[in-house]
């Protein structure tokens, strides 16, 4: 299918085989009343495989409403959305399918979890993909084993885990249906920094391993920024900056106009270099940051 | 969107009739629905209709709300009137196959159509003027005599009062989870009884869990906030009758007044 | 005598199996002692399951240690007639900011302490102004709390605990679920109670950012207080902070790094400016 008019806003993702396309999309809520609200307005993106993504944008941005698009939860307004050059819109489009390749872990997702034990939860996804038995549990063995949970929990209860380790069950849960595009919508919310680095650490992994296109939907750049390639910034509906996190830290006071922040080396840097030492400011991570002012004042 | 659901269908607008205790409201409803109740007479339906009317008017409430609570008990209205159309004795005025329908059953059939209509609309002049935390604060006072054979009158307001909260918050987190779990390819939709039914374990047994959590939570920060019950207990916004609201009570007095006199002359 | 001193604080709980056998006993708080003078900020810093949160639960009456003795103003928690004097004298925010509203109304919601507490109406709406006003949600007093942010909700619960005039504010990691916005509004309206209305605040979290201000900083691991000082004194242990699964602000990890790498720094810097001035350019 060749799409006319397309806009190509993204570099970042050039060379490489196009899995999910937005194109125009907006959501309207309670059209036409005065409650008019547009919480996506005109979004174009393409996501190609194997991408490791971040969606930054404070609450009530329109990111949680723009990945309920891309596995179909939430129909557009206005637009079309492709999935390996089919429109997912069309009559006959096989949703659960597509629910399958594009798997969706929301925020806090323990709170899903009902099965007596573990792997009965985890299994629960492939079996509603109508696979035989012996390959559901296949499935689920391995899903638990990519999240890194350890095999004496698998028979417990998932109400008897600690925090982080639930929500390695609830992301294996969706692992189990061998998604191609990941996406996790806050998956580090209430955890603490340890428990945070740890779940991160878990996907970049997953990623690096399987090839899996990755979207890490996010309010805090701090958590992104060392583990993406490319970053999505949404406001107000609307895609405000798409680039590799160096270059769009590069608005670091744009970024603050609207309620968000870059990393705090990108300030320490800017200071830095106001002060007349002349590093450069790109540095998004403690160690490149820590590398360049060695070089200049070491 | 499901936390844009307002439950007891209040109306905000400011009227003289949003402005009365809700004792009044809660008393003046009961006292209406059994004015209905009481003589059977064109006039009397006549004067409650013109009374419900004048109420209305001054509620400022568009009457299409008020029509709307009726849609949920057509059907209940349907077969009362097709019951007493058809199966009460008497002069036969029509009859076809084995149905006959008689004078004396048209007659207690429009009545009843009457007067079921004129008691929905009527309880919803009342919620759609009154906030749900006011009526359960006028439920509360109305009832606290019965305290003393130990009714747990405050309790059950509290109780009420609650849910009114959590409702919302409830739906919100089923619409979530149920998404979470059409991710994981869960199917609410299709299947016959029996398969549906089972689909909707994995949204129920998260959503147990959730709720007990949140009670847990929040009878903990009750305590918190020293929350021991009624006992002792002053209110921020007490419950006083003002010169209004005597006067609706005189205002419907008179009412029952001349439907008890015009039933009895007429 | 501080307005909370914990004198050898433990508190255990018996775990039980589904059937009801004991499987053995867990120790939650292990043997704490601390003293907290009046107009403080404390930080109690610690990972999930350290027994911070549980430990908060003991300031406000909630919990009772089964061993040692916990005083709130002089008062023994352990004594069943002060406990409503208690939980008066220390109020307490939770972290779930939608579990612990109870009025359907913002206003309703702040004056539920002091309709408990008995106050007469005419001050109950006195409170209510002057603790949302200290808030700064006094214009969304109307409101009803389920249209709020996350941020503006926690800003009410603590407005409802400050009309019911407390000491000392215990807030049980009020930020965890909150976006970076909501955390910013709700430090600075702690900091606020604390400068300006001179109320002791004990702040839970695991948030490294929101203890910088902080008096005091206690850390807890596995039930028991494993470091204790000021901001500074607690940054400059980058190492052991990283074994009590935490972290420091990301300019301090940089100056840890930079000397590591052989640059003559200080310990514990906390900000960008004492970075800079640190590094003499």
């Amino acid at each position: 299918m060749i799409i006319l008019g397309f806009d190509h806003r993204s570099n970042a993702g050039k060379g490489k085989q196009v899995a999910i396309i937005l194109d125009h999309i907006s959501y309207i809520y309670e059209k036409d009343t005065p409650m008019e609200h547009r919480a996506l307005d005109d979004v174009c993106l393409t996501i190609p495989d194997g991408q490791f993504i971040g969606i930054i944008g404070h609450t009530g941005s329109g990111k949680s409403t723009l990945v309920q698009h891309l596995n179909g939860l939430m129909e557009a307004s206005e637009g079309h959305v492709y999935y390996n050059g089919e429109d997912i819109y069309d009559k006959d489009y096989d949703m659960k399918k597509l629910r399958s390749n594009v798997g969706l872990v929301f925020q806090y997702p323990e709170h899903q979890l009902f099965e007596i034990d573990v792997f009965t939860d985890v299994c629960f996804g492939p079996k509603n993909l109508g696979l035989d038995k012996k390959e559901v549990e296949l499935r689920a063995y391995q899903a638990l084993k990519q999240v890194g949970l350890p095999d004496e929990y698998f028979y417990q209860s998932p109400f008897e885990l600690s925090g982080g380790q639930k929500r390695r069950v609830a992301i294996a849960g969706v692992m189990a249906m061998k998604p191609k595009v990941l996406i996790l919508d806050e998956p580090t919310a209430g955890l603490d920094p340890k428990g945070r680095e740890e779940i991160l650490d878990m996907i970049k992994r997953l990623q690096k391993e399987t090839g899996l296109t990755v979207i890490l939907v996010s309010h805090s750049m701090d958590d992104v920024a060392e583990y993406v390639d490319r970053i999505i910034v949404m406001n107000k509906g609307r895609v405000m900056y798409d680039d590799t996190p160096k270059e769009v830290f590069k608005n670091y006071k744009e970024l603050e106009e609207v309620g968000l922040s870059a990393p705090q080396v990108t300030y320490i840097m800017h200071a830095l270099k106001e002060k007349g030492l002349n590093v450069n400011t790109t540095a998004t991570t403690i160690e490149e940051a820590a590398e360049e002012i060695w070089k200049k004042l070491g | 969107m499901l936390r844009d659901i307002t439950l007891g269908q209040y109306y905000q607008t400011e009227s003289v009739i949003h402005k009365l205790d809700p004792r009044v409201k809660l008393g003046g409803t009961l006292l209406y629905i059994i004015s209905l109740f009481i003589f059977e007479n064109i006039w009397g339906y006549l004067l409650a209709g013109l009374f419900l009317a004048i109420v209305i008017k001054l509620s400022k409430v568009p009457f299409r709300f008020m029509v709307r609570g009726m849609k949920a008990i057509v059907f209940l209205l349907l077969i009362t009137v097709v019951f007493n159309l058809f199966l009460t004795p008497g002069e036969v005025l029509i009859s076809f196959w084995k149905l006959k329908i008689t004078k004396e059953g048209l007659r207690i059939a429009i009545f009843m159509a009457i007067r079921l209509s004129m008691l929905i609309i009527g309880s919803s002049v009342m919620t759609l003027t009154t906030t749900p935390n006011n009526l359960t604060d006028g439920m509360e006072k109305m009832l606290s005599p019965l305290k003393v054979f130990k009714v747990p009158v405050h309790e059950v307001a509290m109780m009420m009062s609650i849910a009114l909260r959590f409702i919302p918050i409830l739906l919100e987190e089923t619409d979530k989870i149920m998404k979470a779990q059409i991710a994981r390819g869960a199917d609410f939709e299709s299947g016959n009884l029996l398969k549906r039914a089972k689909a909707l374990v994995p949204l129920l047994v998260p959503l147990f869990i959730s709720a007990f959590r949140r009670a847990n939570d929040l009878a903990m920060a009750m305590e918190a906030r020293c929350y021991r019950g009624g006992e002792g207990r002053t209110k921020m916004k007490p419950l006083v009758y003002k010169k209004e609201d005597r006067l609706a009570y005189l205002v419907i007095a008179g009412y029952l007044v001349i439907k008890i006199v015009i039933g009895i002359i007429l | 005598m501080g307005i909370i001193k914990a004198d050898d604080v433990t508190f255990e709980y018996i775990r039980r199996d589904e059937e009801g056998n004991v499987e053995g006993i867990t120790t939650a708080v292990d043997h704490v002692s601390l003293d907290i003078k009046k107009g403080q900020f404390i930080a109690i810093l610690g990972h999930n399951g350290s027994g911070k949160s549980t430990l908060a639960k003991h300031m406000n009456a909630i919990l009772y240690p089964t061993e040692g003795t916990l005083w709130v103003d002089g008062m023994d928690t352990k004594e069943e007639e002060h406990v409503w004097e208690i939980r008066q004298r220390a109020g307490m925010v939770f972290q779930n900011p939608d579990n612990q509203i109870i009025g359907q109304v913002v206003e309703e919601d702040v004056g539920f302490g002091p309709e408990n507490m008995g106050i007469p109406s005419k001050e109950i709406w006195e409170r209510v102004e002057e603790s949302l006003r200290a808030v700064g949600m006094y214009e969304f007093r109307k409101h009803s709390p389920n249209k709020l942010s996350g941020g503006q909700k926690q800003r009410v619960s603590i407005a409802g605990v400050l009309a019911m005039h407390p000491q000392c504010i215990v807030l049980d990691e009020p930020t965890a679920m909150l976006d970076p916005n909501g955390r910013k509004e709700v430090i600075r309206a702690i900091r606020g109670l604390n400068d300006v209305e001179g109320i002791t605040v004990i702040l839970i979290t695991h948030y490294m950012e929101e203890i910088i201000y902080a008096d005091k900083v206690f850390v807890m691991d596995k039930g028991a207080i494993a470091m204790e000082g000021t901001p500074r004194e607690i940054f400059s242990q980058v190492e052991k902070l990283k074994e009590l699964r935490l972290d420091v602000p990301q300019v301090t990890m940089l100056a840890y790094e930079l000397k590591k790498k052989g640059m003559n720094l200080p310990d514990g810097i906390l900000t960008t400016k004492e970075l800079i001035d640190a590094l003499r350019i």
